[in-house]
C-alpha cells in the first residue's frame, strides 16, 4: 500500500525523523484555519499517489490564510494524472538553504535493501539516477546487519554530503531505517531533505510503500486506507475476502490461482481482438479454497459490475477438486436467482474434472456454456461480450 | 537423476499437525513421497497417523534430521513463524527447504535469504507450490496425478499455470517441476533451475514461466543466452495487468515502466528462447522442439 505525504511523515515523525508537518485539510475553510494556526507563510500540497503534482500545480505557497483558502480552493478536486484530490496539506513555510534526496527500498534483483542518497536534491531522482549517476550513491544494505551509525555514515559519504553534515544526515538516515523496519515499508523516501535557514535538516516531503503481507502483525495500517480511492467493487471484493482488481473491459474474469488468472485476461484479450476488442472486465483469483460460498460471491461482485457482458470461469484443479467448483457454480447461480443475467463459459480442468462436467452438464443452466480448452472459452466468451454490445 | 528432488528424498514436514500440513502431508504419501516425520515443538514425542503411516512429530528440525536422516524440509508454518522456522531449518544445514507459506512479510523473507548466504540449505519459495519429481517425490502441493516422470523440465513462478502446462504436456511428463513462487524476493530463481536443467542428464529441454514484475526473467533470458544450450521455450503471464496494480501474487506488480510482460518476452525472445502468447501456444512450441 501507497502512502499519501502526510500519512509518511507521521510515520517519520513517529520514529524520530525530523519533519516539517501541518495538518490535512479537506475544505478550504480548514485549510484556513490550519494556516492561521501555524502563522506566517505555510505550503498547500495536494495528497495525491503520484509523482509530478508540483508541475502540475498541486503545490502553492500561501503568505496568509488567505492565501492558503484560497490555494486549496484551486487544488481541492483538482485532477492530477487520473488522481482526484479529495485532501490537501498545509504545512509551515519553509527557508529552505539546501536540497537532498534520501531513500531504502526493496532490491528485488540483489535479494536485499538499498539504500540511495544524493547531495544533490530538488529534482525527481529518475531523472537524477538518468542524467546525473555519478550524483547518486547506491549502498546494499544487508537484512541482518541492518543501518547503524557507522553504516549510515557510509551512506552519507558515499553520497558526497560534506563532512559537517554527515552527522545530521547520518541521524536521519538511522531514524528513517528505524521506520522502514518497525513499519514493514518496502520503501520510504525524502525527497528533499532540506537543510533549513536555522541548520536543521528536515524531511520536507515523504513517500513510504508499506508490505500489505505484514497486516498481521502492523495493526495500526489499517488506519492508513484510503476509502475514497477504492473502486466501489473492489471495496466489495474486499470486504468478502476477495483478490479483486477492477478492469476496463467487457468479459468478468473468475480464475484460481494468481498465475493461471493474470494468463486468462491475457488470452481473453487476445480473443477479443477478433471481437470487436472486448476486454477482460476484472482480475479475480478465488485461490485454492473455491467453496460454493466463495465462487457465489465472486459471481456476486462480477455480475455487479454493469460494463460486465460475459463471464469465464477458468480453473485449472490442482488441489481443488472440479466437483466442488462445478457445485460452487450452481449453488452460485441458485442463490443469485435472477441476479444472474448474464453469459457463464466455463472451463475446467484438472482433479475430478468428468464429475465436475457432469455436474454442470446436468445441471443445464440457460446462462452456462462449457468449453474444453481455456483457448476455446475466451473465444467464447469474448464472443459473447461482442454480440452484447 | 531430475532436479534437487529424487528417489532418494526423506521429507519431513514443519507445521504437519495443522490442517494444510495434515492435508498436504497425506497427499504427498498418497503421491509415493518419502515421508518420515513432521516438527512441532509444542507436539514433540508424539505420533501422527496419515494414511496408514505412523509419522513421529519431532521438537526440531535437527532432531528430525539426525532421527531419521531426512534432507528435504516441507514448511506450512503461519507467516508469522515463517522466518524463525526457515532459520532452524539452515542451522539444522537441511540440504533443501521448501516454504509453501502465502503471505510470507518480504522482511522477514529478506532476512532469513540474507541468514541462508554461505550456508548449506537450497530455499524454494516463499507463496510456491514446491516441488515435484514425477515418480521420484514431491515437496510440497503439486498435484502428483497430472502427469508423469518424463524429460521436459518447467520452472514457474506460478502454481497453476505449473499445474497447466503439466497437464499440456502430460504425454511428455516431467523430469521435474519447480514452482519458485511469486513473491518479491524467493530462494530459488528461475536462472538456479536454468542451471541446475542444464546440468542434469535427465532433463532435455526447459519450459519456463515468467509473470510480470521484478527483472527475474529478464536476468533469465541473458544467464540462457550464455549458459543454456538446451532448448527452452517461455511463458509470460500479465501482459494486460494494468500499471500500479498488485495482481494478486506480491511479487506481480508493474512499476513505471518496469516489470512488464512485454519487455520479459522481448528479452527472452532476444536471448533465442520462443515465448508462447498463450499456455497452450507455448506447449506446442515445446512438442514441435521435441518431436
Amino acid at each position: 500500500m501507497d502512502l499519501f505525504e502526510f500519512q509518511a511523515k507521521e510515520l517519520f515523525r513517529k520514529h524520530g525523523v525530523p519533519v516539517s508537518l501541518g495538518e490535512v485539510a479537506t475544505t478550504p475553510d480548514e485549510a484556513k484555519a490550519i494556516a492561521e494556526k501555524i502563522g506566517g507563510v505555510t505550503v498547500v500540497k495536494a495528497q495525491v499517489k503520484i509523482g509530478g503534482r508540483g508541475k502540475a500545480g498541486g503545490v502553492k505557497v500561501a503568505k496568509s490564510a488567505g492565501d492558503a483558502a484560497e490555494a486549496a480552493t484551486a487544488i481541492l478536486g483538482m485532477d492530477i494524472k487520473g488522481h482526484t484530490v479529495h485532501r490537501v496539506l498545509v504545512d509551515p513555510g519553509a527557508d529552505i538553504k539546501e536540497e537532498y534526496y534520501v531513500s531504502y527500498l526493496l532490491d528485488r534483483a540483489n535479494r536485499t535493501f538499498l539504500a540511495m542518497a544524493s547531495y544533490e536534491g530538488g529534482m525527481e531522482i529518475e531523472q537524477l539516477a538518468a542524467e546525473r549517476p555519478e550524483a547518486l550513491a547506491k549502498v546494499p544494505v544487508d537484512a541482518l546487519d541492518g543501518v547503524d551509525a557507522a553504516k549510515a555514515r557510509e551512506i552519507a559519504t558515499a553520497a558526497k554530503f560534506p563532512a559537517d553534515l554527515v552527522e545530521p544526515v547520518a541521524d536521519v538516515l538511522v531514524k528513517l531505517w528505524e521506520t522502514f523496519v518497525a513499519e514493514d515499508a518496502t520503501l520510504v523516501e525524502v525527497n528533499p531533505l532540506a537543510r533549513l535557514g536555522d541548520g536543521s535538516v528536515v524531511a520536507l516531503d515523504g513517500k513510504v510503500t508499506l508490505d500489505d503481507n505484514a497486516d498481521f502483525r502492523q495493526p495500526d495500517h489499517v488506519a492508513f486506507e484510503d476509502k475514497h480511492a477504492a473502486d466501489p467493487l473492489e471495496q466489495k471484493a474486499k470486504e468478502k475476502s476477495l483478490n479483486y482488481v477492477k478492469l476496463d473491459g467487457e468479459v468478468g474474469i473468475i480464475g484460481n490461482g494468481a498465475g493461471l488468472v493474470m494468463s486468462t485476461l491475457d488470452v481473453v484479450a487476445y480473443a477479443g481482438e477478433k471481437h470487436g476488442g472486448v476486454k477482460p472486465a476484472n482480475f479475480l483469483d478465488i485461490g485454492g479454497g473455491a467453496s460454493a460460498e466463495v465462487m457465489a460471491n465472486g459471481l456476486d461482485v462480477i455480475l455487479n459490475d454493469p460494463s460486465v457482458r460475459s463471464v469465464f470461469v477458468n480453473v485449472f484443479g490442482g488441489i481443488t477438486a472440479c466437483d466442488e467448483v462445478a457445485n460452487g457454480i450452481v449453488t452460485a447461480l441458485n442463490m443469485l436467482g435472477d441476479e444472474a443475467n448474464k453469459p457463464l463459459v466455463v472451463r475446467l480442468d484438472g482433479n475430478n474434472v468428468i464429475e465436475g462436467r457432469r455436474i454442470l452438464t446436468e445441471a443445464a443452466h440457460p446462462l452456462v456454456t462449457l468449453a474444453d480448452t481455456m483457448d476455446d472459452a475466451a473465444d467464447k466468451a469474448a464472443e459473447l461480450a461482442g454480440a452484447g454490445a | 537423476m531430475a532436479i534437487f528432488l529424487d528417489e532418494n528424498s526423506r521429507i519431513i514436514v514443519q507445521g504437519m499437525t495443522g490442517s494444510e500440513g495434515m492435508k498436504h502431508t497425506r497427499r504427498m504419501l498418497a503421491s509415493g513421497a518419502t515421508v518420515v516425520g513432521g516438527v512441532n515443538a509444542r507436539k514433540a514425542g508424539t505420533t501422527v497417523e496419515i494414511e496408514g503411516a505412523k509419522l513421529p512429530v519431532f521438537g526440531s528440525v535437527a532432531e528430525a534430521m539426525s532421527e531419521t536422516g531426512a534432507n528435504v524440509t516441507v514448511g506450512f508454518v503461519p507467516p508469522a513463524f515463517t522466518k524463525d522456522s526457515v532459520i532452524e531449518a539452515i542451522d539444522a544445514e537441511i540440504p533443501l527447504a521448501v516454504v509453501i507459506t502465502e503471505g510470507v512479510a518480504v522482511h522477514d523473507t529478506a532476512t532469513f535469504w540474507a541468514y541462508a548466504q554461505g550456508k548449506k540449505t537450497r530455499i524454494v519459495g516463499p507463496n510456491c507450490p514446491g516441488v515435484i519429481s514425477p515418480g521420484k517425490s514431491n515437496a510440497g502441493i503439486i498435484p502428483a496425478d497430472i502427469t508423469k516422470a518424463g524429460r521436459v523440465g518447467l520452472v514457474s513462478k506460478s502454481g497453476t499455470l505449473t499445474y497447466q502446462m503439466m497437464y499440456e504436456l502430460r504425454d511428455f511428463g516431467f523430469s521435474t517441476c519447480v514452482g519458485i513462487g511469486g513473491d518479491p524476493i524467493i530462494g530459488t530463481t528461475h536462472i538456479d533451475c536454468l542451471e541446475a536443467f542444464q546440468n542434469d542428464p535427465e532433463t532435455d529441454a526447459v519450459v519456463m514461466i515468467g509473470e510480470i514484475g521484478g527483472d527475474a526473467e529478464e536476468r533469465a533470458a541473458a544467464y540462457i543466452k550464455a549458459n543454456v544450450t538446451k532448448p527452452v521455450v517461455g511463458y509470460v503471464a500479465g501482459f494486460t495487468a494494468p500499471e500500479g496494480k498488485t495482481m494478486g501474487h506480491a511479487g506481480a506488480i508493474v512499476s513505471g515502466s518496469s516489470g512488464t510482460a512485454q519487455a520479459k518476452k522481448e528479452a527472452l525472445e532476444a536471448a533465442g528462447v520462443q515465448v508462447g502468447k498463450t499456455p497452450s501456444e507455448t506447449a506446442r512450441l515445446m512438442r514441435d522442439l521435441l518431436a
